[in-house]
């Protein structure tokens, strides 16, 4: 056994971890915060896509040993005091989702592309969410998501107005 | 699946890695970033007694001038390494093929002595390494040595680092001014490399002075191209320079056949990619 202390979403844990469990299972399994999905299993769906200090990663390839010291962000964490991030605000004005599954991971890393990069064009937001597979293959309103949530981040940005009318059947 | 048991070390200095290397006998493995080996590890790929991970020294997470050099340590990941001032001034074409390697995800994980490390045929950095004449700084128990470019590929995922050694550092010479481009092709969203060229040109007047030309995923090994590089030097940097050099493409490679792409495929690619790069590079 191994010792890990992380903050996760705030608040900060201590515990014995087997090296070989993963960060997705420990965050899952041992914290509870299954808001963060087990896609693939292979690495490439991005849908467990967590922060680890800061840095968008997929928490299906890092150990939980590894996190050791970091700090963790999940989208269990994201909204505060009961609003809603912007990122979320926006997959839900404009449908960005279909079946949901890979909602988690696309919002996470759609919060870090933005972070990089307030106001991405679309190519810039398709390679910026290259990490993340949407099965059903509704890319369309998920860019639409994120460039309708850097709309309003930008500074001085008030409510939602008009939201960009989603496209039914995205390819 | 999750990976078998291992025993976990984290060393926290080069030296004590070294020495967990030796002390866990030659079923160990050293974990970078993990984004190669993690994968490898859950789906019991390997299963090896301990894992030593580097990710506790800070030395090999450092970028510095060093000289006439560029020393990177082989911890720095690649998200840093694509974005570093030094590497964009100094050595453009590695900072544009790391920033093609994978997602952003990975990148923030994956290193690049980890990637050169691991040495997968199709893994983007070889080529670039190859085709400049990076040295390796190489450490094991009894001090380190230095390894060039064209000694460290061996042969498939095999590199002249030896057993109880870990590689530290990768040092580039310094290509100020010159010209780069790095041409890649799959076929889908952070595909590894179907084929690949990595360019970096030396032009004064209009005129190639210097050419360097590295392949991926033409063979076992990364590539140099050296047939393409001789027929550029001299010449113009024109679309009919490009294309006669780029004939040159295959000279000396053994192109894999996979589900991705035949033999015969990539070497049209090779040919295809090297004008294309060689024409972006000159701009």
């Amino acid at each position: 056994m191994a010792q890990v202390r992380v903050t996760v979403d705030g608040v900060n844990y201590a515990d014995d971890v087997e090296p070989r469990m993963l960060l997705v299972q420990y965050l899952r399994e041992r914290l509870g915060k299954t808001g963060t999905v087990v896609g693939c299993d292979t690495s490439n769906c991005g849908a467990c896509t967590v922060h680890l200090n800061g840095q968008s990663v997929k928490s299906c390839s890092v150990l939980a040993v590894q996190a050791d010291g970091a700090e963790v962000l999940t989208i269990e964490g994201l909204a505060r005091d009961g609003e809603l991030h912007p990122v979320q605000k926006a997959f839900n004005e404009c449908h960005g989702l279909q079946c949901g599954y890979c909602t988690p991971g696309m919002i996470m890393a759609a919060v870090d592309l933005l972070g990089d990069n307030p106001d991405p064009d679309e190519t810039e937001v398709r390679e910026g969410i290259e990490g993340n597979l949407c099965r059903c293959t509704g890319y369309q309103n998920i860019v639409r998501s994120v460039q309708r949530a850097a709309q309003m981040m930008k500074p001085g940005a008030s409510a939602p107005t008009e939201s960009p009318a989603p496209v039914a059947g995205g390819n | 699946m999750i990976p078998a048991k291992f025993d976990y070390v984290r060393p926290s200095s080069v030296d004590e890695a070294v020495a967990a290397l030796r002390d866990a006998g030659e079923d160990a493995k050293i974990l970078a970033g993990g984004q190669s080996l993690l994968p490898v590890l859950r789906l019991r790929l390997a299963a090896p007694s301990t894992i030593i991970d580097l990710g506790g020294i800070a030395d090999l997470r450092r970028i510095a001038e060093d000289g006439d050099r560029i020393a990177i340590g082989a911890m720095v990941p690649h998200h840093d390494v694509m974005r570093d001032d030094l590497v964009k001034q100094h050595v453009s074409l590695l900072s544009q093929a790391t920033a093609t390697v994978a997602d952003p995800q990975v990148r923030h994980r994956g290193t690049l002595g980890g990637a050169l490390a691991h040495a997968d045929p199709a893994g983007d950095l070889g080529a670039v390494a190859l085709a400049l004449d990076a040295e390796f700084v190489i450490a094991g128990a009894s001090g380190t040595r230095t390894v060039g470019a064209s000694e460290f590929f061996v042969d498939y995922f095999t590199t002249a680092i030896g057993e109880g050694e870990i590689l530290t550092q990768v040092r580039f010479p310094k290509y100020t001014g010159w010209a780069s481009h790095y041409e890649k092709f799959n076929r889908t969203a952070q595909a590894w490399s179907m084929c690949a060229v990595a360019v970096a040109l030396r032009i004064d007047g209009g005129s190639i002075a210097e050419a360097r030309v590295g392949l991926t995923n033409m063979g076992t090994t990364p590539i140099r191209a050296s047939g393409v590089e001789a027929a550029l030097v001299g010449q113009q940097a024109n679309e009919d320079s490009a294309r006669a050099a780029a004939e040159h493409a295959t000279e000396g490679t053994a192109a894999p056949s996979d589900a991705d792409a035949a033999a015969d495929y990539r070497e049209h690619l090779a040919r295809v990619l090297t004008g294309r790069a060689v024409l972006a590079a000159a701009g």
